[in-house]
């Protein structure tokens, strides 16, 4: 992401121009924009002209609208942000109040501006434009009949292709039909990892699965590569890096993640320091319950005695249409961080914040054993989830 | 032709380039003869006609019955009937029809249609009562109708086992036919008998054999299951009867997974004992000790008997379940060989699923025990697995102790430790055996060991002996189908193959059954034990069953097979009792896991830690808990990625059993307490 400019007043209100360049830069937009927020951007629209004789036509305008947004729309997979809400700036083109849907581009200038910018809002910019960050490494994780082509950016996990075929068992007599359905599996996989996984950019493929499973794809794709003569694998055979992992659902991934060779190269991602600092937390949970909370209330309260090391909270928190919820959560970030803690913001797209959306989306690790909530709260707690 | 040049020459884009000819469907332009609309359109009306008389249609007089007989009215169910009572006019029509039906069938043509509606009618859709009214008044016709009746039951000969009294399933169906057709009296009266007990089953209700039966309690279900399947229904007679006559004089049927650490001898113990027993001709193991030998692997030569595959036999090492089977003297045993390898677990849990019993192997070398029997090796956890499964009863088969001299106080410590073990584990000390033996050996397989130093102390039985021991568990036949599948393939001609177990209930052939979770209907072609086909399995059994009506690719491992009228709840949360073993990190809310249900592997997360309770004593300790530690039993929600088949344990044991993995290791096991209804 580019920033443009950045005109913020001091009461915190302002505006902030930006340039996404990647699909990734849509996932940093989508935490930044907010319901009430107001944007320009560049978008086509159609438009209907009335004659004077009464016949219409309608035809596609490109033009240049604001509007505050009331509803945001992210579509992982294709990684498309849209925006809807009322036009605010009037043109020649579009009423004022009329509704609109902006599609952000790629390499199109967009200027967001919110009343109110809080830290974590500035800090996701900051984040965005920082060009050090972009470090894509591809994963599958497999095993018998199912393998998930996972690419894995520094904010972002996305499943590109999810291969479940039902491989027959081997039986007396006959193993023909499960090495036949084992090759429709191996090359349904080899396929997805040559349609979703650009060589060019990401640094290493790293295959994972229990067993023997990685290693006889591996071969079986080398074979392939030779037979087909398949140039793109075959120099790019470097990049792909074995790895142990228990089993070929998505969330393996945070195994794999953790495994010292990967974590050497991809260190600079999000989502291996993600990973760790979650294990910490249970780690902690294990040996020393008193030491790791988790839930709103009990982090707070953590907080407030000053006693939080780090501080793991998910971008949901802060995604959510509750304008005061979402300055509850900032003021926590913002407290813990004056406090000295280390804060983690998670992203929600990686297999650890997942995990932590789950589990209610904060946590937190303390410098020192706190008494757990007492009977009371636990009964309050229980009447507060869902 | 002038006309033919016409239309080429036409100009296609005038006629049908303007826009709105998407507005309107395309048939509107074209022409359907009668019988190709007969063809081609769907006719609601038949349809449902058909699908009524499937749906099981006199189920309102047994509503009452049902309910209070039935121990588990599933949530489903119970809205399927209040349906099926709001449309009576409905229901009434398609009863008529279905009587009409079955009446036809038996009679033939013989009868004017206007007599059998008054005669059904005046029964209230009693087809029994109707026919027995039809039969008297056409006494002159009878003997006609009964040779009309026999040639109808030999078509459907395949279904009804008991005619001819066969005590081994294996017959093939063509020598029944023809049996039967060589005995023409002896068809007749077995003939009335199954009249007699449809009859009896049905409404009158006098003494009958089933009512005498232990089973009586699950009445209700039979009924169910019998009427499910109108087209043969004459031959429905109750399960348990079923069973006893089907099996009553054959060996009992006992499968047995055989589990312990990764190169415990698994594999070479039980191609040994296959051996000794003659189920391996000398020829082969010659071959395989040949081979062996020419890989540098002699001492896998046993092994061989059971890993077949190129891979295993490479790498050494059982990767998925092996079967055999051999005859003791009072049991029919299958044994089924787990892998020991930590990355096979999975295939370990789909072959204990599907086990009575278990036999444990331990490797008495000094210091293998131990790396086996620590934690992280897979004596502790295939033991607990197993336990969690189901199993109850054990063998411990203390391996190799021709490696420690057939020391005594080797054999001691180790069954010290093992049965302190296999105590918290829950099993019983009085189902726990131990025996001790060399696989490669041969030592106390089959014969008492030669070996002076194991005689010296050891006089117990040898492992033949115990295996031949063990209980058979209660098949629960008399329960509504349930059948899990652990694998699909293509089998030889038409169809399909889903290869599984039995878990209740009984299944024929021609049977129509429900494909679960997806509710596809699908129809039972043809019924395979060991590869033998048969006309009738019963819980209990490993079976491959060809369907047809369903798509293969529509099927896959994990899935239900389920009578389709006490279907088997699909969900994707449910309720459940965990017990916690030793965990690395605690279980939290959240907390995603793979689940283990039958041979389906799916991921879950837990939703909602709900209580903490005591081990022993089942109180709540406490409620809501942060996280759950090790060696804890608490409930808790699951909620699972996609909907699957489960059960209450309460209901059905084997399918209300749940594992808990994570990254290679068993979290947890539990039962089923509830399940949501989303």
């Amino acid at each position: 992401m580019k920033l443009v400019f950045k005109n913020i007043e001091k009461d915190g209100s302002g505006s902030i121009g930006l340039i996404s360049e990647e699909s990734e830069d849509m996932w940093h937009a989508y935490n930044l924009i907010a319901e009430g927020d107001s944007v320009t951007a560049s978008t086509v629209r159609k438009v209907q002209n009335e004659s004077s004789t009464g016949s219409s036509t309608s035809s596609r305008v490109r033009t240049t609208l604001t509007i505050t947004v009331e509803n945001i729309d992210f579509d992982t997979q294709a990684c498309v942000l849209r925006l809807k809400g009322r036009n605010i700036v009037e043109n020649q083109y579009v009423k004022m109040g009329a509704y609109h849907t902006l599609d952000l581009e790629l390499n199109r200038k967009f200027t967001l501006r919110k009343l109110q910018w809080d830290s974590v809002a500035l800090e996701r910019v900051d984040m965005a434009c920082d060009p050090a960050t972009s470090a894509d490494v591809a994963a599958v994780v497999m095993q018998e009949g199912l393998a998930h082509v996972c690419l894995i950016t520094s904010s972002m996990t996305l499943v590109r292709s999810k291969i479940d075929i039902t491989i027959p068992r081997k039986r007396r007599g006959f193993t023909q039909q499960h090495e036949k359905g084992l090759a429709k599996f191996y090359e349904a996989v080899m396929q997805g990892i040559l349609r979703h996984v650009d060589f060019s950019v990401v640094k290493c493929i790293i295959i994972a699965s229990p067993g023997f499973v990685k290693d006889q794809y591996y071969d079986y794709m080398l074979q392939q590569a030779i037979k087909t003569d398949n140039k793109l694998l075959i120099e790019n055979k470097s990049k792909f890096l074995l790895v142990k992992a228990s089993s070929g659902f998505k969330h393996s991934l945070k195994e794999v993640l953790q495994e010292p060779s990967v974590m050497a190269k991809i260190s600079d991602t999000k989502a291996a320091s993600e990973v760790k600092l979650l294990e910490g937390f249970y780690t902690m949970l294990q040996l020393e319950p008193a030491k790791a909370f988790y839930g709103k209330k009990d982090v707070l309260r953590a907080n407030e005695a000053l006693a939080i090391e780090t501080l793991m909270i998910s971008d949901t928190l802060f995604r959510c249409q509750d304008i005061q919820k979402r300055k509850e959560y900032v003021g926590l970030v913002d407290s813990a961080r004056d406090n000295g803690a280390d804060v983690r913001i998670f992203s929600s797209m990686h297999v650890s914040g997942e995990q932590l959306d789950q589990l209610t989306g904060v946590a937190a690790i303390l410098r020192f054993p706190m008494p757990e909530l007492e009977d009371s709260d636990a009964e309050y707690d229980y009447s507060d989830s869902d | 032709m002038a006309r033919h040049r016409n239309i080429r020459n036409r100009s296609y884009s005038d006629d049908y380039d303007y826009e709105d000819v998407y507005g309107h469907s395309v048939e509107d332009d074209v022409c359907l003869s009668p019988s190709d609309a007969a063809q081609f359109i769907y006719d609601r009306s038949r349809n449902q006609h058909a699908i009524s008389q499937f749906l099981e249609s006199d189920d309102i007089q047994e509503e009452p019955e049902v309910d209070d007989n039935n121990s588990r009215p599933s949530f489903e169910r119970r809205e399927s009937m209040d349906l099926r009572g709001l449309n009576l006019s409905e229901e009434d029509e398609t009863k008529l029809m279905s009587c009409l039906d079955e009446l036809r069938n038996v009679l033939g043509d013989t009868v004017l249609d206007s007599i059998l509606i008054q005669a059904v009618i005046k029964h209230k859709f009693d087809y029994n009562k109707a026919l027995d009214e039809i039969l008297n008044n056409n006494k002159q016709d009878n003997i006609k109708v009964t040779a009309e009746k026999t040639k109808i039951l030999i078509e459907s000969a395949p279904i009804i086992p008991v005619l001819d009294r066969a005590p081994i399933v294996s017959t093939s169906t063509v020598d029944k036919t023809i049996l039967i057709a060589s005995k023409p009296e002896e068809t007749n009266t077995a003939v009335v008998k199954g009249f007699k007990v449809n009859n009896d089953t049905t409404y009158s209700r006098p003494q009958t054999p089933r009512d005498q039966s232990p089973a009586v309690t699950s009445r209700g279900d039979n009924l169910d299951e019998s009427k499910s399947t109108p087209k043969v229904k004459e031959n429905k007679i109750d399960p348990t009867i079923k069973y006893s006559n089907e099996r009553g004089s054959d060996k009992e049927h006992l499968y047995i997974v055989v589990i312990g650490h990764v190169d415990a001898g698994k594999s070479t113990l039980m191609g040994h004992l296959l051996c000794e027993l003659g189920v391996v001709s000398q020829r082969t193991l010659h071959k395989y000790e040949q081979e062996s030998k020419k890989i540098g692997k002699q001492s896998f030569m046993y092994a061989w008997v059971l890993d077949e595959t190129g891979e295993e036999r490479v790498r050494g090492i059982t990767m998925d379940v092996g079967k055999a089977q051999f005859e003791t003297k009072t049991k029919k045993v299958i044994i089924l060989d787990a892998p020991g390898h930590a990355d096979f677990i999975p295939n370990m849990i789909t072959g204990a699923g599907q086990a009575d019993v278990a036999l444990l192997v331990v490797d008495a070398t000094r210091g293998e025990f131990e790396s086996g029997f620590e934690l992280g090796g897979q004596t502790r956890e295939h033991a607990l697995l197993v336990r969690s499964l189901g199993v109850s009863q054990l063998a411990v088969a203390v391996n190799k102790l021709d490696t420690t001299n057939w020391s005594q106080e080797r054999f001691n410590v180790i069954v010290k430790k093992l049965k302190l073990f296999l105590k918290q584990a829950g099993f019983k000390d009085s189902d726990v055996t131990f025996v001790p033996c060399s696989g490669l050996t041969g030592d106390n397989l089959v014969k008492p060991s030669n070996e002076a130093e194991l005689l010296n102390w050891y006089t117990g039985p040898t492992l033949l002996d115990v295996i031949d021991k063990f209980n058979v568990p209660e098949r629960p036949v008399s329960k509504p189908m349930r059948m899990s599948i652990n694998d699909v393939y293509k089998g030889t001609g038409s169809g399909f193959c889903v290869a599984g177990r039995i878990e209740n209930g009984i299944v024929n052939k021609g049977d129509k059954v429900l494909v679960c979770p997806s509710k596809e209907m699908a129809e039972v072609r043809n019924i395979a034990i060991n590869e033998l086909s048969t006309n009738i399995a019963f819980a209990g059994d490993q079976v491959a069953i060809t369907l047809s009506g369903v798509e293969m690719q529509n099927v896959s491992i994990g899935y239900i097979l389920s009578d389709s009228v006490n279907q088997v709840p699909v969900t994707s949360r449910f309720e459940a009792r965990l017990v916690v073993f030793n965990v690395k990190v605690p279980i939290t809310k959240g907390y995603p896991v793979l689940l283990h249900h039958q041979s389906l592997i799916e991921s879950a997360h837990i939703r909602k830690l709900k209580a903490l309770l005591n081990k022993s004593t089942g109180e709540m300790i406490k409620k809501k808990p942060r996280c759950l530690g090790n060696n804890s039993v608490a409930v808790v929600d699951i909620e699972v990625c996609r909907p699957i088949c489960i059960e209450r344990y309460k209901d059905v044991k084997e399918l209300g059993r749940v594992m808990l993995r994570v990254s290679g290791v068993t979290i947890a096991a539990g039962l089923v307490t509830e399940i949501y209804t989303d």
